[in-house]
């Protein structure tokens, strides 16, 4: 008697606080995704969010509390895995540095943080996924998140994977790994300055002449699809995993128009 | 100078909202980021010298006191002479020292942040003792009275008609009808206007690069050539260097200039690369009759040992701030002090106190370009991460940020709580979205709908549809 799931990989899916709370269809394209590249996927409840805002905010005590009950509710898992190049990072690079002085949780953490990968890279780099097989007809434009272009080295991967969507053609922004202005509480704390630099994003995004935005990060997306709104363009947003999983029906990121 | 870092915010607004600045800003992108692209991409081992450049300046700073004092034995040996200098007030009262020995009148200056950091010139004026900058964009930031507002291109923020203004003003001896439409004109003026003052000066001070431990040399990287006549043609040379400058021998000297200019603009090598051993020697055809050497601390010693060692591996060459979001949106006098940029938000809250530099750290995205291109690796976002919780442990951050942080983590902390309040808020929030699935305006979240659109929820939380989804399975294989 065989049985397949015998070998299937345990995967726990870290939602992100952003997905659950704004977008959690991004959510379930990842679900999707991971079980369509050969795992099981289980979402433990006792997850909430990363941390960054505390560890962002040099609030180490409460940033501790919250990566130790994460890293409690993921274990047993072969990978944990995230829709987010920024969640991703935090959990994978920050967690261990939170217990620089705590022998037992940096092992921990360690031991965490090496089972961690953000969605695309996992499909592409861990179940080596070289296709999907959705289609959708757009002339996209690529937007490189920060955390996951620069801590995870996150820029390629994405890219081969949306080839293979059908009915796609990708026209690259200039600058497609300049930040987009979000940077968390940043752009609530100094407005101002996150207006000018998404301000510019949008320009490039405006001139690459693509009428759908994609990125890897629901902050940045829902700050560059905000301003794209607030400036009445047609262009519309979405999170990469919403494309390769096929999931194109609903409404885009801030609406239609 | 005066610092207006406190208030970096306003002086945010304000530099938004200057047409000439922004103007000025829109040329980083050809000047720096582009050309320095080029250069790393045309040297293969350019990450590998990058690295080894990281590990001469951690050696250095680890053996730095052995380093410095024989770095001062060589230039005693080569007949200069050492001044230490614990603090900004020390290093003005030396160099004023020496100009009353020398009965000064009129010192020349090669670029230098280390003078700017020490407030060298406002110093010596009110002591009756003329500074002449002659650095191009110094020279130009001089006539403004202004400070620096990049670390390499001082005058980064002036346009090419405002310098013509400028010079017009301070220049009204020469014809008014004389043409200074062109950047080689002005050049030609400033070269005249300077010249001149080259021979009045008795005394030249310039920074350093880098100081050699194995020679006693002072190092300076100049495209002008201003720099070389500000030390060779008066009787006194002073340089003003901070003690972070030095490394062990020239074979490292040359080892980090691969990295420095290819860092900064681009060039494979600056136009000028000088080096200076004591004063002229017998045979000598030029060089000054004393050389001295003012080695700053300035607060740089208490960064030793603690989490912002490493940024005392800065070697000034500016590539963090070219890259920089937030430099492009205000450009550097916003900063407020010496230092802009990221590098500033590090050294800034070091050097005059996170209590004044506060702002600096936490104005960043956390974007990391600066660290991917800084030549010396240096850990910029770390470290501001690190003044962060400096300025949290010590409660200095607004009292809202606190509460609203606090009442977060909360709810954050406790996975059963945060499902359940976001289970009743999200349903809600995604109502009053309505049609749109956007709101434009939203109680406590001005700071984002001021600016953009906030995206409304789509519905329920992905972790109510996903227990339904869960307990819609197990019913039905029940």
């Amino acid at each position: 008697m065989s049985d397949s799931s015998q070998a299937r990989p345990k995967v726990g899916l870290f939602v992100t606080c952003l997905v659950d709370l704004f977008r959690p269809q991004i959510g379930f394209a990842a679900v999707k995704l991971i079980e369509e590249a050969g795992c099981d996927v289980a979402v433990p409840m006792a997850q909430t969010c990363c941390g960054q805002p505390a560890y962002n905010s040099g609030d180490n005590a409460d940033a501790r509390e919250i990566a130790q009950n994460t890293i409690r509710a993921f274990e047993g898992f072969d990978y944990v895995v995230a829709p987010s190049g920024s969640c991703a990072g935090m959990l994978k690079k920050h967690y261990p540095q939170l217990f620089a002085d705590d022998p037992a949780w940096r092992e921990r953490a360690e031991a965490f943080s090496a089972r961690v990968h953000e969605l695309v890279s996992f499909l592409t780099d861990v179940m080596g996924v070289g296709a999907v097989t959705a289609r959708h007809t757009a002339t996209i434009t690529y937007h490189d998140s920060c955390s996951g272009l620069r801590e995870l080295g996150i820029a390629a991967q994405p890219r081969a994977l949306l080839a293979s969507v059908e009915g796609l053609t990708l026209k690259e922004m200039q600058d497609p790994d300049v930040c987009c202005g979000f940077g968390g509480t940043f752009c609530v704390k100094y407005a101002d300055i996150s207006n000018a630099i998404v301000e510019k994003k949008t320009q490039t995004i405006e001139a690459s002449g693509a009428d759908l935005l994609l990125a890897g990060d629901l902050g940045c997306l829902m700050n560059m699809a905000g301003k794209l709104k607030r400036q009445g363009s047609a262009i519309e947003a979405r999170h990469v995993a919403e494309v390769l999983a096929g999931m194109t029906d609903t409404a885009p990121i801030g609406g239609k128009g | 100078m005066e610092v207006t870092s406190p208030t970096f915010k306003q002086n945010a607004v304000h530099a938004l909202a200057d047409a000439q600045l922004q103007k000025a800003l829109g040329n980083v992108r050809a000047g720096f980021i582009d050309k320095r692209r080029k250069a790393a991409d045309a040297l293969p081992e350019f990450d590998a010298l990058r690295d080894a450049a990281r590990d001469i300046k951690d050696h250095t700073l680890a053996h730095l006191d052995l380093y410095l004092e024989a770095y001062e034995e060589k230039v005693t040996e080569s007949g200069g002479q050492v001044h230490w200098a614990e603090t900004a007030e020390d290093a003005r009262r030396i160099v004023l020292d020496i100009c009353r020995m020398q009965n000064a009148r009129t010192v020349t200056k090669g670029k230098s942040m280390i003078t700017e950091e020490i407030a060298l010139n406002d110093f010596l004026k009110l002591a009756g003792i003329k500074a002449v900058e002659t650095d191009l964009g110094e020279y130009i930031i001089q006539l403004r009275n202004e400070h620096p507002s990049h670390i390499i291109a001082p005058a980064v923020h002036v346009n090419k008609d405002q310098v013509e203004a400028d010079f017009r003003r301070a220049h009204d001896y020469l014809p008014a009808d004389r043409d200074l439409t062109e950047p080689e004109t002005l050049l030609d003026e400033a070269r005249r206007v300077l010249r001149a003052q080259y021979f009045e000066a008795e005394i030249g001070i310039t920074g350093a690069n880098f100081l050699v431990a194995e020679t006693g040399s002072s190092v300076i990287v100049t495209n002008e050539g201003n720099g070389d006549l500000t030390q060779l043609l008066p009787r006194v040379h002073i340089v003003v260097a901070s003690i972070e400058k030095i490394v062990p021998t020239l074979n490292d000297v040359s080892q980090i200039l691969r990295v420095l200019a290819r860092s900064a603009t681009g060039q494979d090598m600056s136009v000028y690369t000088t080096l200076s051993t004591g004063p002229r020697r017998k045979g000598d055809p030029d060089g000054p009759e004393q050389y001295h050497v003012i080695l700053l601390d300035n607060g740089r010693t208490s960064m030793l040992g603690t989490e912002f060692q490493d940024m005392l591996r800065c070697i000034r060459c500016g590539a963090c701030m070219n890259h920089c979001p937030v430099y492009h949106a205000v450009g550097g006098h916003a900063y407020g002090w010496v230092y802009p940029g990221p590098m500033g938000a590090v050294l800034t809250p070091s050097l005059i106190g996170i209590d004044q530099g506060g702002h600096l750290p936490n104005a960043s995205t956390f974007c990391g370009r600066c660290e991917s291109v800084c030549p010396m690796r240096i850990p910029l976002p770390k470290m501001m991460r690190h003044w962060r919780e400096r300025e949290f442990e010590r409660g200095l951050n607004p009292a809202t940020q606190r509460y609203g942080l606090k009442i977060w983590a909360a709810f954050a902390k406790r996975p059963r709580l945060y499902n359940f309040a976001a289970s009743m808020a999200i349903p809600l929030l995604a109502l009053f979205g309505g049609r749109k699935k956007r709101f434009s305006f939203l109680p406590l979240a001005g700071g984002w709908t001021r600016h953009r659109d906030l995206p409304a929820p789509e519905s329920r939380t992905f972790m109510q549809q996903w227990r339904e989804r869960e307990s819609g399975k197990q019913r039905a294989a029940a």
